[in-house]
């Protein structure tokens, strides 16, 4: 089992937003997290990436065997683990391409590997572009910075396909995309999609799980999964809305 | 009698007894136009005495510490017995500069080399010899462009300036390596007065390169004042840099006269210093004038900045941009005072302002004022201050692809401060100036017996750093 979580209870500034989460994702799955908005999917993508502030009170999270809870940010990418950022943020003056290489040499140090060679990591950003259909001048320049909200999706998945993670969890990343960037987006997962990874995508509607097809699809509801099904779950939802999911498991 | 100060500081005393001591021979070394602007900073020092807090542009600059430490004057001649490197290190790489040096105050070098003349008449020499080699430039530009004396610190350096730099460009003529000027200090506790005299003719080019740095851990107190006049026409650049122990206190004036279409490029890099207070005044006196006023700094431990830049549009159609921006961490402060004054008739004037501060501690402190009188109408002019700390979201954003904290923290320092030093023109020195940022950042960079260009230690590789356009 590659991400094992048990009974998770996360809070931020002492509210608890998650209360009692389960789930568990297989490598070569692909796992679709719906629910209305302010139910705390956005608070497990960031539980699950480490980010400070968002405090587990009780429960684990278990990544390939080892319970992960105390792990930094980048112990957690570095193993792994890539978060597609439902905003993802601008920084003027790091060049995207200094950025990108500065990633891959941290994980490869991580992994006791050596950095790089300039040559090799060109032909791979080349190679990662294309997939992504993202213009060449947009890696000359600082990260998302001037980026139109579908460049920076792109540039998101952009980079998974750089870093190569086992566990990518995709937060909202249809949010903001017009049909043609979505495509893209759903190509660039589905050509990395593979036995040996796994992927958790975060979306409030249907339209993506159309292009990423999901094995799982969980519904989540006021901090916990309160529903799991296979696709057909999703297309439920779709026509039927969230209603009768708060109906039914509101206390 | 009753217009002279009663209490004085040491440094005060110490001051105006070696006026008083040296007043006679000086007076007959010096030219009478000299002599009379000698005499009128004479009285200011004694009536005024030396700035303090109670003054708005020092308010949040305290030397008192500083007037309060034992200090030595010391204007003698240095023997010439070593040779500069000897003394002090600088082998530069990547870019071709003329060195010349200060030490403790005087011009260092062989008597033969006291002035040198090239072949198209560009005069580079000791400010001392110049005067009376020269005296028809004194006559013209010598506290001319500095104008009367407006503080004590002022007022202290033309009473009491011996020495320093003078370089003339004539007409027509472009300087192609960089004047690189060094002030070493390797005495303690030694209080100089530098005085160093810029003159660009017309169609004149000059990189004027000037370095502030101590060899020594001890206090040191250095008052230095730069006039430069630039000719219709003629560009001038000038980079400051300031790599000097937590102990020295360094105040620099720099007066900038710029006639019609030229061109001005000031920067001020501040990597390590005590106290440091630059003050740029900046006068943009013909139509077509240019000017760019940046700077970065970068203070930790007690350290205290204090940046003062006035940019004068006397006349219409010119442009100039300050951009200050600064890293502060631990217990360090900076002050920034932005003036920009445009003139009645100063129409089509384009001035901008802008100052930016990362503050990396609680305990850090800043301080930004922004001053804009406008007397036209048809203007365009800004002015921006920010104090900030580093973006969490982006230190996130970067920890999630994997990267390090603390090589997060350092990209995002670096990414800050290469808005300032992308604006280098020779690419040499931009270059070594982006190792030593790199360096200071990481906490690598202090006072060594180098060059602050070229340090012992050679540069680690950097491994974020690379230009992709160059492979």
């Amino acid at each position: 089992m590659l991400l094992n979580i048990k009974n998770l209870h996360v809070s931020i500034q002492g509210k608890e937003i998650i209360k009692g989460l389960n789930l568990s994702v297989n490598k070569g799955e692909i796992h679709a997290i719906m629910g209305p908005n302010g139910t705390g999917k956005s608070t497990l993508a960031a539980a699950i990436t480490g980010r400070e502030g968002y405090e587990i009170t009780k429960g684990e999270i278990i990544y390939k065997g080892q319970v992960i809870n105390d792990w930094s940010p980048e112990k957690r990418a570095n193993e792994g683990v890539f978060m597609s950022f439902q905003y993802p943020i601008e920084i003027p003056g790091v060049s995207m391409t200094n950025f990108m290489r500065t990633a891959l040499n941290a994980q490869r140090e991580y992994k006791k590997l050596p950095p790089i060679s300039a040559g090799e990591f060109l032909k791979k950003m080349e190679s990662k572009k294309k997939l992504v259909e993202i213009h060449s001048k947009l890696t000359n320049r600082s990260v998302n910075e001037g980026f139109s909200g579908g460049e920076k999706k792109k540039n998101e998945i952009f980079q998974m396909a750089m870093l190569e993670p086992e566990l990518a969890i995709l937060d909202e990343t249809d949010s903001g995309l017009d049909i043609d960037a979505l495509k893209v987006v759903a190509k660039g997962v589905n050509q990395l999609k593979s036995k040996e990874n796994a992927f958790i995508v975060i979306t409030h509607y249907q339209r993506l799980l159309d292009y990423i097809v999901p094995d799982f699809v969980h519904v989540m509801y006021n901090g916990k999964i309160v529903k799991s099904g296979g696709k057909g779950l999703a297309l439920e939802l779709e026509s039927q809305g969230y209603e009768w999911i708060k109906e039914q498991f509101d206390d | 009698m009753n217009k002279i100060k009663k209490t004085r500081f040491p440094l005060e005393e110490i001051m105006l007894k070696h006026i008083a001591q040296n007043d006679k021979k000086w007076s007959e070394e010096d030219l009478p136009e000299m002599n009379v602007l000698r005499k009128q900073a004479t009285e200011y020092l004694l009536e005024k005495g030396f700035p303090n807090t109670k003054m708005e542009k020092w308010r949040s600059t305290d030397m008192q510490p500083v007037y309060e430490e034992p200090l030595t004057i010391y204007d003698e001649a240095i023997p010439y017995t070593k040779k500069v490197n000897e003394i002090f290190q600088c082998d530069v790489h990547g870019f071709n500069t003329k060195v010349i040096s200060l030490l403790n105050g005087t011009y260092y070098s062989k008597e033969n080399e006291k002035l040198t003349v090239s072949k198209e008449g560009v005069i580079i020499g000791s400010l001392a010899y110049a005067k009376k080699e020269y005296p028809a430039f004194f006559k013209q530009y010598y506290g001319k462009i500095a104008g009367e004396p407006s503080d004590g610190l002022k007022a202290a350096n033309t009473a009491l300036a011996r020495d320093g730099a003078f370089v003339f460009i004539p007409d027509n003529v472009e300087v192609k390596d960089a004047l690189q000027l060094i002030k070493i200090m390797n005495q303690p506790n030694l209080a100089v007065n530098i005085r160093n005299l810029i003159i660009l003719g017309k169609n004149a080019k000059l990189t004027f390169l000037h370095c502030d740095d101590s060899i020594n851990h001890h206090a040191g107190f250095i008052n230095t004042i730069n006039e430069v006049f630039v000719g219709e026409n003629s560009s001038f650049e000038l980079y400051k840099l300031q790599n000097l122990n937590d102990e020295t206190a360094l105040l620099n004036q720099t007066y900038i006269h710029q006639e019609r279409n030229s061109n001005v490029k000031a920067m001020v890099i501040s990597l390590n210093g005590g106290l440091i207070r630059n003050e740029i005044s900046n006068d943009l006196k013909g139509q077509g004038a240019f000017s760019n006023i940046n700077g970065l700094y970068l203070m930790d431990n007690q350290q205290h900045i204090d940046n003062q830049i006035y940019v004068k549009h006397s006349v219409p159609d010119c442009e100039s941009n300050q951009l200050f921006k600064g890293v502060l961490d631990q217990e360090s402060k900076a002050v920034f005072n932005g003036y920009i004054w445009v003139a009645p008739d100063a129409q089509k004037t384009n001035a901008f302002q802008r100052n930016n501060n990362i503050l990396l501690s609680d305990n850090a402190f800043v301080e930004t004022q922004p001053q804009l009188e406008i007397y036209a109408d048809d203007v365009k002019c800004s002015h921006g201050a920010t104090v900030g700390q580093l973006d969490d979201e982006a230190l996130f954003y970067m920890r999630q692809r994997g990267i390090s904290f603390s090589d997060a923290r350092m990209l995002l320092m670096y990414a800050f401060a290469d808005e300032v030093i992308s604006q280098i023109s020779m690419e040499g020195l931009r270059l070594n100036i982006e190792d030593m940022v790199k360096r200071r950042l990481r906490g690598e960079l202090s006072i060594c017996d180098r060059c602050v260009l070229h340090c012992s230690n050679p540069e680690q590789p950097v491994i974020f750093d690379i230009d992709m356009s160059k492979i």
